[in-house]
């Protein structure tokens, strides 16, 4: 019989899977991964945070909880304790009472229920043709999440200026103005991934003056918060500054690295509104959406994450540890800039310490990258990614060489 | 002003409102029907011991907490597929299934709705059976598929209408997709005999449909694992390479940890690896990759001989205190004095009975006696216990004499 499925095309890997999955297989021992986002530790292993051992075992232990199901919009006490993370403890938009969440499956859950929730509701109804903005570069899921959800019209907004590797803040304001009104951006709380470029706040306070007058949405990815300085309330300045101005906003939160907790998939979509009733009407159709989704979100990383955002000792651990991975890339990226100034590698390299967070854009072009692939054994994203967590004590100066090695030999 | 003063209200849901409905509720001797929920004899939540030990297990190898595959756990997913198609299917053996890990079983239908929509070109239409689980419809309809019926339950016997489901089946156009409830139906509890499985098998095929099996109680049917999965299997084996939503929340208890799987059988290996690599495409914009932590409990059960084994003893230990359930219920309805017929409630299988109650008289059951059930007359036999299925009798005696 023909087959139903004879004519489906097979579809090009995820890319970052993929480099990790080549990685795999590469027999070079020197070989080096610095690919995929996830924190590493200086032997190269995957970090199960102190606090979170504490907490599991304490779960384990209490025989009063279950399995059954959360309610559809997740754990209150995870909801309400991860927006105050985002917006801060005193809020005064939580005060008022008009913050909700949406506990979704990691930050690309929380994407994508607020994704599903604009297009259906916002600037209309089911207006597919609202345009979405997201960066140049950006974190290649973030396209297919709205064109997915059903937006028609994804569009970039200059960022990253290759040239002076940093940020493009005129041609970012630029398309700001130039927007359509009502345009939907995808703005990166911190820790921009990939370029590691974020705005100071003197241009976050411009960025927002403009979306303010173009009436312009506001859609905040805050996947590392806490990783960019080593301090979550450092971190999340632009996000609280966004409120202050009275913005109505989304903000799709991770705990998959904060947190290490990948593969638990903890996210959280936090939603400023103008009012309490807003909110409930708001709350309501994410309901339905997230019904025909997923039904209910997954409990134990959601309860992880709770109990510890709501036990201070617990509480001033996780601040600790979520330092002391946010330091250690602080130290590789002093490391790396210093050996490559030591080693006299053409080109300038104070943006690796300029970056902030994971990643950091090389400027590595293309050919320089497959360079580093195939004759180096170093994996990175085509773009010149970097993810600094790949970098140890041990293979540090491996790395550094080779990219003296590359730049020298490939242009 | 606001950018969402045109939001309008969402109704709640169907089912998961009633719970909701239930917890406001003061009366001491209301009763929560609504949710498909396995309750203990003490109308607990049952944490299963394999699932315990699983969980210890799991906990002394100390294992991280890297992403999963786009498509989940590869231990997970091929016990998933051998526990639906059997040991020594076939098709796993020959490589021409996919399974991926999901959302347990919303998110399995999501994806599969999803995959259909996208690379099913030559049909939009979905034929559900009258009824079905309230759930199906907005998913098929989110993802943009048109949804269908075919007769199937007959409120004059609250049994199987054989001959409504073949007349209609019939006339379904070649290729669309027929939803068949693997076992258990949800809402009514009425399955197909054999017999009649292998009829309706033939006439599918006949119509040349793409069978889409919805399996989410797996082992609470019949009280075994291979029994319930019987028409899967059979239809496997006629040719019908179909695609299989499978759910882990009701008979392993995981309801909150999200544990699910998609199959679709495909032609040969190579067939599935480019069905494979565009449900990852599908997978990723949605939630990336799958959660841990009930996937794994699962594998470890599932792969591990004497947690297997404890397990298929608690389903069974599951289905068996419904089926007492079921005959308690009945008997004190006789003993209230009814004299209408409920032999239904016995001939039902597993955690659903359609009681055969009509709206107002499920409204006046839960306004007067605190009973909380969907407006369709279905409850969940695992909300009855033998310390409140006297009162339910009252209940029901008391609304329908």
């Amino acid at each position: 019989i023909m087959s139903l499925f004879g004519e489906v095309p097979q579809a090009t890997p995820v890319a970052v899977f993929k480099l990790s999955n080549d990685f795999k297989e590469d027999a070079n021992p020197k070989k080096v991964n610095l690919g995929v986002g996830a924190y590493r530790t200086d032997e190269g292993q995957p970090w199960v945070l102190p606090v979170v051992k504490k907490v599991e075992k304490i779960i384990v232990a209490d025989n009063s909880l279950n399995h059954e199901y959360l309610a559809i919009l997740g754990l209150p006490e995870f909801r309400s304790s991860a927006s105050k993370i985002a917006l801060g403890e005193d809020s005064p938009a939580i005060q008022e009472n008009r913050v909700g969440a949406v506990q979704c499956l990691g930050g690309t859950g929380a994407l994508k229920m607020g994704a599903e929730f604009l297009r259906r509701w916002y600037n209309g109804n089911d207006n597919t043709k609202t345009p979405v903005y997201v960066s140049a570069p950006t974190w290649e899921n973030h396209n297919a999440v709205f064109a997915n959800a059903g937006f028609e019209d994804i569009r970039p907004y200059k960022y990253w200026d290759a040239e002076k590797r940093g940020l493009d803040l005129d041609g970012f304001l630029g398309d700001l103005e130039s927007a359509p009104k009502h345009s939907i951006f995808v703005l990166h709380a911190c820790a921009h991934n990939p370029t590691g470029t974020d705005p100071t706040h003197v241009e976050w306070m411009q960025v927002a003056e403009v979306m303010k007058r173009r009436k312009l949405f506001v859609f905040f990815d805050s996947a590392y918060q806490g990783f960019a300085s080593g301090c979550l309330d450092k971190d999340a300045w632009a996000v609280r500054y966004f409120v202050t101005q009275g913005f109505e906003m989304f903000c799709a939160q991770s705990f998959s690295k904060n947190f290490g907790l990948y593969n638990e998939r903890v996210g959280n979509l936090t939603i400023v509104a103008r009012d309490s009733d807003n909110l409930k009407r708001v709350l309501s159709q994410m309901e339905k959406i997230v019904r025909v989704t997923w039904s209910n979100p997954p409990s134990q990383g959601a309860r992880l994450v709770a109990i510890t955002l709501n036990t201070p000792e617990l509480f001033a651990e996780w601040w600790d540890n979520v330092k002391t991975m946010a330091d250690r890339v602080l130290l590789m990226r002093a490391s790396l800039q210093a050996k490559l100034q030591a080693l006299e590698t053409p080109g300038t390299w104070d943006h690796i310490t300029q970056q902030i967070g994971m990643f950091s854009f090389t400027g590595l072009n293309p050919k320089q990258v497959e360079y580093m692939i195939k004759e180096r054994s170093i994996y990175l994203m085509a773009s010149g990614r970097i993810n600094m967590c790949g970098l140890t004590t041990k293979n540090i100066d491996y790395v550094a060489e080779s990219i003296h090695e590359t730049v020298v030999n490939v242009q | 002003s606001s950018w969402w003063s045109e939001v309008q209200m969402g109704p709640p849901d169907p089912i998961l409102g009633v719970s909701e409905a239930y917890k406001r509720d003061t009366n001491p001797k209301k009763m929560n029907l609504g949710v498909g929920a396995y309750r203990d004899d003490q109308g607990k939540p049952y944490v299963l011991s394999c699932v315990r030990k699983a969980e210890a297990q799991i906990a002394a190898k100390k294992l991280d907490k890297e992403y999963l595959a786009i498509g989940g756990l590869g231990d997970f997913t091929k016990a998933c597929a051998k526990l639906a198609l059997g040991d020594n299917n076939e098709v796993i053996k020959s490589g021409r299934n996919i399974t991926v890990q999901t959302i347990s079983g919303t998110g399995s239908l999501r994806i599969g709705a999803n995959f259909l929509s996208r690379f099913h070109t030559e049909a939009r239409d979905v034929y559900l059976p009258k009824p079905s689980w309230g759930n199906h419809t907005p998913i098929f309809r989110d993802a943009g598929m048109q949804l269908k019926a075919y007769t199937y339950y007959d409120p004059k016997t609250c049994g199987f209408d054989f001959q409504g489901a073949l007349n209609d089946i019939s006339k379904i156009p070649e290729k669309s997709i027929i939803m068949l409830h693997a076992c258990a139906h949800n809402p009514t509890g009425v399955d197909p005999r054999p017999e009649q499985w292998k009829e309706i098998a033939n006439l599918v095929k006949k119509r040349n449909l793409l069978v889409f099996f919805d399996m989410a109680y797996q082992g609470f049917a019949s009280g075994d694992i291979d029994r319930d999965a019987w028409a899967v299997r059979y239809f496997i084996e006629q040719g019908h390479n179909i695609v299989l939503s499978q759910s882990f929340a009701k008979n392993m208890g995981l309801y909150g940890e999200r544990v699910g799987g998609f199959t679709v059988v495909c032609k040969d290996a190579e067939e599935a690896k480019r069905v494979e690599s565009q449900l990852k495409i599908l997978i990723r914009p949605i939630y990336s990759n799958p959660p841990m932590n009930g996937a794994r409990i699962a594998a470890t059960i599932l792969n591990t001989p004497d947690l297997y084994k404890e397990w298929l003893g608690e389903v069974h230990g599951m289905a068996n205190r419904i089926i007492t359930m079921r005959e308690l219920l009945v008997a004190n309805l006789k003993k209230e004095g009814s004299t209408q017929n409920w032999q239904h409630v016995i001939d039902q299988i597993g955690m659903f009975c359609f009681t055969g109650l009509k709206p107002e008289q499920v409204a006046r059951l839960t306004k007067e006696f605190s009973v909380y059930m969907t407006k369709d007359g279905r409850i969940s036999m695992a909300g009855v216990t033998s310390g409140n299925v006297g009162y339910l009798a009252q209940g029901i005696h008391a609304v329908t004499k």
